[in-house]
């Protein structure tokens, strides 16, 4: 298989590899790189699992080639999490059980944060919206929603 | 590269349609020309009587767009139903267009805007409505060697009338069904684009000529469009969503789109 030597930046380390043309960038970060935050849920860009930051947005990891990130800034979870407010949403999280397995727990914070910079005080239906694109097949969201407005309330006041 | 002979490329723009045919292996070209980083593609500009997009600007841009929020609410009103913030990110309007996915939300706008795509090739650039670009399911007038550059849409007049309602079954699915409605003040020159209900976006040509004719969004004219465009549709069989409800959501549809516009 053809291969490209690319450069990037990943949670703030440069990178350079050579990576097969047709690698998915959440398969790069996984197997290349060892980071193993980011989930390989459904292939398809449905279910959010492998949600990464690419230059500052979130973006399916695997709708995304390696090559294609070619000179960009990634950001995982493993390196978007120490700023206060990724922090205050893994806190809620764990104290209202908005995860159990885990596996979307990743995409769901990063897309969580997202949301709460653009809008920080979205509605429940708001944040259902913009979490509709991040499958959690064990909490029956009720808990993920809470867990977004506890942090959006209390940053607020 | 797409214009050598011998060579079964594909091109990627945003991908996200692409991409999920490559991980399931349905797609296999032999090579991909990514043309994401082609700036000059990415740039929506105000023309004489127009608005031209380029092909690679993306959903979130277009979402984002200050001139385009102004001059095609529409527009707006259907990229909140495209998937999700994570696919609008990436997705942009030529990818989306190219695909030619029957359900797609920005083909019907592009119908009901009267839009032109801008086909360029080595051969030279052409220019094709929206009318005669789609030509089926994920089937488009784009020849091998060429790409969608841009989609010019004219500017409407000044207190018109632009609707955009689909049904989904969850928040960001394909659509089952939908419309674009866009017309002038008073529902005058009504052009009404389907999407989900036939191989490729289409013009309701029948209940829009109902439309002109009534001139009017109230009483029975309702029930007479509403009545219309369930004559007019014909869906494709299909098991889970037979042809009747797929008719019916669009008659719903209609009926909800003029009930907004009632006073």
């Amino acid at each position: 298989m053809k291969a490209r030597r690319i450069s990037l930046t990943v949670n703030g380390e440069a990178v350079a590899c050579e990576v097969p043309v047709r690698l998915n960038l959440v398969d790069f970060l996984r197997h290349e790189l060892g980071l193993t935050g980011s989930h390989v849920g459904c292939e398809q860009g449905a279910c959010g699992a492998c949600t990464v930051l690419l230059d500052g947005q979130t973006v399916r990891g695997c709708l995304v080639l390696a090559v294609q990130a070619d000179g960009a800034t990634v950001e995982t979870i493993e390196g978007a999490g120490f700023d206060d407010l990724l922090a205050d949403l893994r806190a809620a999280f764990h104290r209202l059980n908005a995860l159990q397995c885990g596996f979307c727990t990743p995409g769901m914070l990063l897309t969580a944060q997202e949301l709460l910079v653009g809008n920080p005080n979205p509605s429940r239906a708001e944040i259902r919206e913009y979490l509709s694109g991040n499958f959690c097949r064990c909490t029956g969201y009720q808990a993920i929603v809470d867990a977004v407005e506890a942090v959006a309330v209390a940053r607020a006041s | 590269m797409l214009a050598l002979p011998g060579e079964d490329g594909a091109i990627i723009a945003g991908g996200q349609s692409l991409l999920p045919l490559l991980n399931f292996r349905l797609a296999a070209p032999s090579c991909l020309i990514d043309i994401g980083r082609l700036d000059e593609l990415r740039r929506i500009v105000e023309g004489d009587g127009y608005i031209e997009i380029g092909g690679l600007v993306r959903h979130c841009e277009l979402a984002a767009s200050a001139v385009i929020g102004e001059a095609f609410p529409l527009l707006h009103q259907a990229i909140g139903h495209i998937a999700h913030p994570g696919v609008r990110h990436r997705g942009t309007l030529g990818g989306s267009l190219a695909m030619a996915d029957p359900a797609g939300e920005l083909g019907a706008c592009c119908l009901a805007l009267e839009g032109r795509m801008s086909l360029q090739s080595v051969r030279g650039q052409r220019w094709v409505g929206a009318e005669d670009f789609f030509t089926g399911i994920y089937e488009t007038a784009l020849a091998g060697d060429e790409i969608l550059t841009a989609v010019r849409l004219p500017r409407r007049g000044p207190g018109g009338i632009q609707i955009f309602k689909e049904v989904a079954r969850r928040r960001g699915d394909f659509a089952l069904a939908g419309l674009a409605l866009v017309a002038g003040a008073n529902l005058s020159n009504p052009r009404l684009a389907l999407l989900g209900v036939a191989d490729r976006p289409v013009l309701a040509a029948r209940t829009m000529a109902l439309l002109r004719e009534d001139g009017s969004a109230m009483g029975s004219a309702v029930d007479r469009a509403v009545a219309q465009i369930g004559k007019e549709v014909d869906p494709a069989q299909d098991p889970a969503y037979p042809p009747a409800y797929r008719r019916h959501l669009v008659q719903v549809l209609l009926r909800r789109t003029l009930a907004e516009l009632s006073p």
